[in-house]
């Protein structure tokens, strides 16, 4: 079994690199345009907000299998120009704008929060609005927010197994591939036991980041 | 000088200021009492530009001004708020060097060599490191004059900077403002006690309900 498992390791870490590889760069992304999002969204200017609105209902009410699907086999049909892209590249564009929603809607809630005290505060002492977001309002918000942006985190390490819908060789098809071929559940507990590494190392991560925004109060 | 000439302020049709008109001298004090729901912020906000008033001007030295602009980096209006609104993720020393710096554009150290002594003119130099959450409300009080100061506005206006302090903490406050009167600064005071606004101004100016 030892054996066996050295045997097939080596797939399944090369599944695992493209899972972290999705993760990570969901997260680089979506992060910060989850911010910019979440600003627009409560911009003066209504068309910029109906849109942005439009665009979150969609993403979250509509299942991230299905947006995986329409970006990679749909698109490509669509009437006048055909959108064609590389599976890796479909999987982070669709990954990227559902996971942008998500966190735009954490971050709503995170804006709400702070009091509207803090950017008078700011504006009597002569900040320009971008300065006041960056310096005075964000580094709030991000605290307020973590504990759900670590739920969002966790289920996106699941969630990058759904790439496998569109061939794109992750954890989860190594393991599966693995376990085909050869008749054997070992592949697939062993990809559990990853998938349970990754979820618990982002647990630890949250927290220390949760510890380091404690300073104040 | 600053005068203040017939502001007019109303809130969904019903008229807070009406008319109001005022003059105050360099380096001097001015109270501004009155009732609760007289309009007493409500002046201090369009003093400040946090509120516009429908009509009226300011005028300062001769020349009018819009407080709402802040375009220009030369602070003209200092605000110390009646719950201080200091920023909570910042240091007693960020507070108050934060604005010196990203709008004066004055470099790290000087901003810091100011604020140490703004800091030690007001009895916080042992608070610099520390966070608003670890601060009694006299404290938190004096941090947010120091942030103000920092800007060196021409006018420092409080809202009821009596209101969150026990007794001896208010003579404490009236003395800040007198000692600053000696640095010639212009300072208006919010306030519904007439105690202490006749202990510390030299003009009183009171603002009642319209009746409508
Ligand atoms: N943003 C606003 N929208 C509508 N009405 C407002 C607003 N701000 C103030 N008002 C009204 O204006 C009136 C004056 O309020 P203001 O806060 O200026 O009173 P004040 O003199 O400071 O009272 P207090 O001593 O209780 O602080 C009140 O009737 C209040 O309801
Ligand atoms: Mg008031």
């Amino acid at each position: 079994m030892l054996q066996y498992t050295s045997e097939i390791l080596p797939s399944l870490l090369s599944g695992t690199v493209m899972t972290l590889k999705i993760f990570f760069w969901t997260l680089v992304a979506s992060l910060p345009l989850g911010i910019l999002v979440s600003l627009g969204r409560s911009s003066k200017f209504k068309p910029l907000s109906w849109i942005l609105s439009f665009y979150i209902w969609v993403m979250r009410g509509t299942p991230l299998l299905l947006q995986l699907i329409f970006v990679f086999y749909g698109l490509p049909n669509m009437p006048f120009f055909h959108i064609v892209f590389e599976r890796y590249d479909a999987a982070l564009f669709a990954f990227i704008l559902n996971y942008t929603a998500y966190f735009a809607e954490i971050f709503r809630g995170g804006f709400g929060a702070i009091d509207k005290g803090q950017y008078e505060g700011a504006k009597v002492l002569g900040l320009s609005y971008w300065q006041t977001i960056r310096k005075i309002v964000v580094p709030q918000v991000v605290k307020i927010v973590i504990p759900s942006i670590g739920n969002e985190v966790i289920n996106l390490v699941k969630d990058s197994s759904l790439v496998y819908v569109i061939g794109l060789g992750d954890l989860l098809r190594a393991g599966n591939i693995a376990s085909s071929r050869d008749v054997t559940l070992l592949p697939l507990v062993l990809v559990g036991i990853i998938y349970l590494l990754l979820t618990l190392i982002c647990t630890w991560v949250l927290k220390v980041v949760e510890k380091h925004y404690s300073y104040y109060r | 000088m600053l005068k203040l000439e017939n502001i007019t302020k109303s809130f969904n049709g019903t008229t807070i200021l009406n008319q109001l008109s005022v003059d105050v001298n360099d380096n001097s004090i001015l109270s501004i009492v009155g009732p609760s729901g007289a309009g007493k912020t409500t002046l201090l906000r369009c003093i400040a530009g946090l509120d516009r008033p429908d009509s009226g001007k300011f005028i300062l030295d001769g020349k009018e001004f819009d407080p709402a602009d802040d375009s220009d980096t030369e602070q003209i209006i200092g605000v110390v708020f009646q719950d201080f609104n200091l920023f909570p993720h910042l240091t007693v020393m960020e507070n108050v060097t934060l604005a010196p710096i990203m709008v004066l554009k004055q470099d790290k150290k000087s901003a810091q060599e100011t604020a140490e002594s703004l800091l030690k003119e007001l009895s916080l130099e042992s608070h610099a490191q520390q966070y608003p959450f670890e601060l009694s409300g006299g404290q938190k009080q004096r941090v947010a004059i120091a942030r103000a100061l920092a800007m060196k506005p021409q006018i420092l206006c409080y809202d009821e900077p009596t209101s969150a302090l026990d007794p001896s903490l208010r003579d404490a406050v009236g003395k800040v403002i007198l000692e600053l009167k000696k640095t010639g600064i212009t300072q208006i005071v919010v306030t519904h006690d007439p105690e202490f606004a006749s202990n510390i101004s030299d003009q009183i100016l009171k603002v009642t309900p319209i009746n409508k």
